[in-house]
């Protein structure tokens, strides 16, 4: 490389201070010349595909636990994301400090939760999976309703956190905002403590029973309602807390949650249902297709991940890491 | 007449009689059948009031009614009925929800509405039916294209027309090499086909059309892409949501710095709290502006925020002229909606005195109005200079011109 090939590097990254973060220039991580390395933009194409699968994962989460362990078709599971993107706007707002707005807002969507499932959905354990689907459709359109009373129609913005709110430059042209790192670092997190809940917990052995056999965990002496409600609640808050924390890059608007809530299906079929594995794993899968099918196959790319889910149940019906029943 | 009667005091006598019979059994007719008193004139108001496009379809809808209530609430002397439907912002139920309006309800005009999809529903309905309708919001280019129609008017704008604008806009700065993005609908392609006619007046090229699947607000790919391509300038067609999120991902990813964003001013309209910073100097093109050195722009505003306790905006000003509009149609026939060739002749040839500016309508009825370049600066999309003068839609397949 010559000296002057560095010299637009330098410029840009000078310039870029009025622009990216008030204060804050952007950080000279990678800074790559793409003349010399072409291939950048493909490897900066696979971490978008990984970044939005791991958000895609967060929402996908709470569905897994609510769809894919409890077995409740739950089609209100966007609303509550959208519940949790309004509420971190309105405390954040309010407090000016997105975490203190989280910290209020998380504990209530818990409430949120455990009300909705001791008045409604505990009717419904039992009951063919068509009752689920049309009290939770209910409740799509109630919380849509109830948003727009409290809320209005309006888009709104949430700022990011300030001491995350800067860049790193990969090249010359393009930077990457560190709260995309940061939400990413989140997902992992939530998914590895999911896991080990599901799976190496006392708690999360019950559910998984309770899922296969409701009666005769019962019998076995555990109190399976209380069980379900609290998981309930959980499924409730993480759908919520991913609404959250997708604020400040999602932005808050009408109808947030009906877009995610298709994907989040489809991520869950896709991984088998009942497997946090498989939903991580589909998370991925989907973040990545739906990337390159922007790339490479723009024509089609609205329903490159439709196309994946058909390849993948021709494949495996029950999921990548479904059980066969 | 070979026999004619003279006039006695008994033939005026029967005369007398025999209109008291007409007047007494017309008491008892229901209003509609009744040929004397004149009924009201019916308005079909066919609107989103619910989903996200509630708050356009809301200043549509006062602003309409403002511009009646100005006018004693008379148009043509006839007092003026509303008959409201929510469209839902959904196409599927367009076409049944505006044959309500005029086979139930008997509306005499059509208004409405703010999607494309739906407005193009309406406009099937409004041929079939010979009812004239009112566009004013909707921009799809076959309203009063391919599907024009002598009872079809638009007092808001085509998608082709700030685009256009822009293309000349940017070419007229010199600059050559371009990219464009916008969703993969119709809206959006014709927005970017505008901005690539007008940019290529000067030369310049428009490198890659980038679409997403529509109403994806997913951008990094798509950003990625453009830092790898490395245009000029990035032309963009968004709205809604679509415009916070593109606008504050845009920033983020740090491409202000290359190239800048530019894009048809739904792209900053009504979403500027929520952008922030992420906005601040973003030019766009409209057919509106704040700070527009038009009197009868500050009287509006004025009642507006009066009327609605809320600002005025762009879809504001376009329902406030479908008013205007019909005034002046029904006007010129002093309220006989059965005269509709001199209707429609006076409101094709009606030169509006719209808070955007003055404005006539084109042979497709489509407005010939003025493209604003405007620039964000803190909450407004500060007038900058007029960048197209009388900009006309090119009507592209409409047998009218």
């Amino acid at each position: 490389m010559s000296p002057s090939r560095h010299l637009p590097i330098r410029r840009g990254a000078v310039n870029s201070c009025e622009l990216v973060g008030k204060f804050r220039p952007p950080v000279d991580v990678l800074a790559l010349d793409d003349t010399v390395m072409p291939d950048i933009f493909f490897l900066i194409q696979v971490l978008n595909g990984v970044q939005y699968g791991l958000l895609l994962f967060l929402v996908a989460s709470g569905l897994t636990l609510i769809f894919g362990v409890m077995r409740i078709i739950n089609l209100a599971h966007g609303s509550f994301y959208m519940l949790g993107a309004y509420l971190a706007f309105s405390f954040a707002e309010r407090t000016g400090n997105l975490w203190l707005a989280m910290l209020i807002a998380v504990p209530l969507t818990v409430v949120v939760g455990l009300v909705l499932e001791a008045a409604l959905f505990r009717f419904l354990y039992h009951r063919d999976h068509l009752y689920q689907v049309l009290l939770t459709y209910g409740l799509i359109l109630a919380l849509e309703e109830i948003r727009s009373i409290f809320f209005g129609d309006d888009v709104h913005g949430v700022k990011v956190p300030e001491f995350l709110n800067f860049s790193l430059r990969l090249t010359p042209t393009l930077s990457y905002p560190v709260y995309r790192l940061f939400i990413s670092a989140v997902c992992i997190a939530v998914g590895a403590g999911l896991y080990m809940f599901i799976n190496h917990t006392r708690v999360g052995m019950s559910v998984r029973a309770g899922a296969l056999n409701r009666e005769m965990v019962q019998s076995l002496g555990i109190d399976i309602g209380l069980i379900y409600r609290l998981v309930f609640a959980l499924g409730v808050a993480l759908a919520a807390f991913a609404g959250m924390i997708a604020a400040p890059v999602a932005s808050v608007f009408p109808g947030m949650g009906n877009q995610i809530l298709i994907i989040s299906f489809v991520v869950v079929v896709i991984g088998g249902i009942g497997s946090v594995k498989g939903a991580f794993i589909g998370s991925l899968l989907i973040g990545l297709a739906d990337t390159f099918g922007q790339v490479f196959a723009r024509q089609i790319s609205g329903i490159t991940l439709y196309l994946l889910m058909i390849l993948v149940l021709l494949w495996r019906p029950e999921g990548l890491f479904g059980r066969a029943t | 007449m070979s026999k004619s009667e003279p006039v006695t005091r008994r033939t005026i006598l029967k005369g007398i009689v025999a209109g008291a019979g007409v007047a007494a059994a017309n008491a008892f007719m229901p209003r509609c059948f009744a040929a004397s008193a004149p009924t009201k004139v019916k308005l079909g108001l066919m609107l989103p009031y619910t989903g996200t496009y509630a708050a356009l379809g809301k200043n549509i809808d006062d602003a309409l009614r403002l511009a009646i209530s100005e006018r004693g609430g008379k148009l043509g002397g006839r007092e003026v009925e509303y008959v409201v439907v929510d469209d839902e912002s959904e196409p599927a139920k367009g076409a049944e929800n505006a044959n309500k309006l005029v086979s139930r309800d008997k509306v005499d005009f059509l208004i409405g509405t703010v999607h494309s999809g739906v407005a193009m529903a309406m406009v099937k309905v409004a041929t079939d039916n010979d009812t004239i309708l009112v566009i004013p919001n909707a921009g799809a280019a076959a309203a009063t294209g391919a599907a024009c129609a002598p009872n079809i008017f638009r007092t808001s704008f085509t998608n082709w027309q700030p685009g256009f604008a822009m293309g000349k806009v940017m070419a007229g700065r010199g600059l050559k090499r371009a990219v464009s993005v916008s969703w993969d609908y119709a809206a959006g392609h014709e927005s970017m086909g505008g901005f690539k006619e007008g940019f290529a007046t000067g030369g310049g090229s428009v490198e890659k059309e980038l679409a997403l699947a529509f109403p994806q607000v997913e951008f990094q790919a798509i950003l990625t892409e453009i830092a790898a391509t490395k245009p000029e300038l990035v032309y963009t067609f968004f709205a809604g949501a679509g415009a916070v999120k593109f606008v504050k991902d845009y920033a983020a990813a740090g491409l202000k710095n290359s190239a800048p964003l530019v894009g048809a001013g739904f792209l900053t309209d009504g979403t500027l709290q929520a952008q922030g910073d992420a906005a601040q100097g973003i030019e766009t093109t409209l057919h509106y502006a704040d700070g527009l050195n038009v009197p009868k722009d500050k009287t509006f505003r004025a009642a507006f925020k009066k009327a609605t306790n809320r600002d005025a905006d762009v879809y504001a000003v376009q329902g406030y002229d479908a008013g205007q509009l019909l005034a002046v149609g029904l006007d010129a026939v002093k309220g006989d909606t059965s005269a509709r060739k001199e209707m429609i002749a006076a409101m094709e040839k009606a030169e509006i005195d719209s808070p955007r500016g003055r404005f006539t309508l084109s042979k497709a009825h489509n407005p010939v109005q003025d493209m604003y370049l405007r620039k964000v600066a803190g909450l407004e999309n500060k007038f900058v200079s007029v960048a197209v003068k009388a900009l006309a839609d090119p009507a592209r397949g409409c047998k009218l011109v």
